[in-house]
């Protein structure tokens, strides 16, 4: 089984980071990985997406992708601003975004069927960790922890192994928090 | 096994050199490369890695100074990108025909103008004529492997000749996959001590690249054509003994897959050889009898192992990833003019040309071009000029 997922998110939020940590993990369960950034420059603060594939066999796929079986919306002002829109979601696709308000409508998205839509407060968990540089909330690890409470492909024990190892100590420790937190307070807010 | 880690291709080629404990490494930044020699250096900064970095003004000079460190008998490595390796094309000669070993890593991106950091294989099959072996990833872990079995190719006696290893940019260069690197001390006794033909260190009177009368520098050439016969057997050795110690075997200059009864072949180098077996599974699904032959190793150009593969084929699909404007794709042009040389039936040819500057060529893309030319090739209406340049606007 092939998964796909995009990442979007502005450049600083550390999209990339989640998406490799990601791979990381899977490989730590003898699956197989891809994860790479949007081929080319990008800017902190514009908005960028971050690709994933994770399979239990080896992908021999290359190349960005524009529709996901996951799309995972780091900053919700992108939904609002409708660049959501430019990814669309697969039939029984999921969309995991980090908010507040928790609602999002099928207008705001570009999908092929119904979507599962699963939300955390991912900025608020990041700011009570500390985790924020240059006053930039950094929600990438607790959103990972929502992805893999959304879907159940990679498990909590591996992300967090990998996250440590990604950071190492103090930051290692802090982050894997951020996504043991996020996996717990990850809500369904319903289909859309 | 070793450790099994997410690396993008760029990372896994810098711990693959690690592990080849360089001497020297001299680089100038260029995008998509300099992720390579930022690591290294990283890996010198945290003692890691006991090599000298040696920061210089150009491409040119990065390679001036891997070379004269080579000469001088260190192990050299240095990377570039499109206009840095055009930049260093005059010492992309000296160095091969110094006959001195040097490991080079291409991270392709497409040449200017104008501006564009994406790839395609313009810059990589650019240095075709210059006499240094050049191999070509399709994923981090062959970018690992190949990256080490350079450094034993090129400093075998019967090579000693520079080596370059090329990855796409970002396709394979920004992406992490999963990489097995082995032991370090299994490597070590495996790759054993630098090698080369001579040694300049002042400890005795040598000259290099004086005048050399005509017949004496024609010899140069023919041995050095002479040595691209033996880099053949050279890989196909080490892809063996690599695999029995490190457990991955590619199959030499070439990799196959579906071959076997294939009617038709499509050729391909990189990454998007993975796309092409994709859409090779989907038409052997339908029935068609197709295999994907990927060129793993353009210097020497493999004639051999392509014609036993192809010399029963009905129809042959070269897709080219750069163009020799006014010809053809440069793999199609040396794949036909090798096979004129063994058969006067040369089975029905295509060229395509596709995936220039980074444009996204998908397994469904794929499909569509092999549909089409066996369906066209079984019912006689194929063109007889079939070179076609997909443009693909999205």
């Amino acid at each position: 089984m092939l998964y796909e997922i995009i990442f979007l998110g502005r450049g600083g939020q550390g999209g990339v980071t989640a998406s490799n940590i990601l791979v990381q993990a899977a490989i730590y369960e003898n699956k197989y990985g891809q994860s790479f950034p949007f081929f080319g420059a990008e800017r902190r603060g514009a908005p960028v997406a971050a690709y994933a594939r994770i399979s239990d066999k080896p992908i021999l796929k290359h190349g960005m992708f524009n529709e996901a079986d996951v799309l995972v919306v780091l900053d919700d002002s992108l939904i609002k601003l409708g660049v959501a829109k430019k990814y669309t979601i697969r039939e029984n696709g999921v969309l995991v975004i980090n908010t507040q308000e928790k609602i999002v409508t099928r207008d705001q998205l570009s999908a092929r069927g119904k979507v599962k839509v699963f939300a955390v407060n991912a900025t608020k968990i990041a700011r009570e960790l500390g985790l924020v540089v240059a006053g930039w909330p950094l929600v990438n690890t607790p959103m990972l922890g929502a992805l893999i409470s959304s879907n159940g492909f990679i498990s909590l024990e591996n992300v967090v192994k990998a996250t440590l190892n990604y950071f190492g100590g103090k930051l290692g420790a802090r982050n894997s928090e951020a996504i043991k937190r996020a996996y717990g307070e990850t809500s369904y807010v319903g289909e859309v | 096994m070793g450790l099994k880690l997410a690396l993008t291709g760029n990372h896994a080629i810098a711990y693959a050199v690690k592990l080849a404990d360089p001497d020297v490494i001299a680089a100038y930044p260029i995008t998509p490369q300099t992720p390579i020699v930022e690591k290294l250096a990283e890996m010198i900064e945290q003692g890691e890695l006991r090599a000298k970095m040696i920061r210089v003004e150009s491409e040119h000079s990065a390679l001036a100074a891997c070379f004269g460190a080579a000469v001088a008998g260190a192990r050299t490595f240095t990377a570039t990108s499109s206009q840095g390796l055009l930049y260093m094309h005059e010492f992309v000669h000296w160095v091969s025909r110094a006959r001195i070993p040097v490991v080079m890593a291409i991270v392709s991106r497409t040449i200017n103008t104008p501006w564009n950091i994406w790839p395609d294989h313009s810059d990589f099959v650019d240095q075709r004529d210059a006499g240094w072996v050049m191999s070509y990833a399709m994923d981090s872990q062959e970018a690992f492997d190949l990256t080490l079995q350079a450094f034993k190719i090129s400093e075998d006696p019967r090579v000693y000749l520079p080596v370059m290893i090329g990855i796409e940019g970002f396709i394979i260069g920004h992406t992490a996959m999963p990489v097995e690197i082995p032991d370090e001390k299994q490597v070590k006794e495996w790759l054993g001590e630098r090698r080369q033909p001579y040694v300049i260190d002042g400890s005795e009177p040598l000259g290099l690249g004086g005048l050399t009368f005509p017949e004496d520098t024609e010899d140069m050439f023919y041995h050095i054509q002479e040595a691209m016969g033996n880099v053949k057997k050279v890989i196909k050795e080490v892809d063996e003994e690599y695999g029995k110690l490190f457990g991955r075997r590619y199959g030499g200059l070439i990799s196959c897959y579906n071959c076997t009864d294939a009617k038709y072949i499509a050729v391909s180098m990189g990454a998007w050889s993975g796309d092409l077996i994709e859409a090779v599974n989907k038409l052997r699904d339908e029935g068609y009898p197709v295999g994907v032959l990927r060129v793993r190793y353009y210097r020497p150009f493999p004639i051999e192992d392509v014609w036993e593969i192809v010399q029963n084929v009905k129809g042959i699909v070269v897709f080219d990833r750069s163009i020799s404007f006014g010809a053809w794709g440069q793999i199609y042009t040396d794949l036909a003019a090798g096979l004129s040389l063994y058969t006067d039936k040369l089975p029905r040819m295509a060229n395509i040309v596709a995936g220039i500057a980074g444009v996204n060529v998908t397994s469904e893309d794929f499909y569509g071009m092999l549909k089409s030319f066996i369906d066209k090739s079984e019912s006689g209406l194929l063109d007889r000029n079939y070179f076609t340049w997909i443009k693909i606007r999205r």
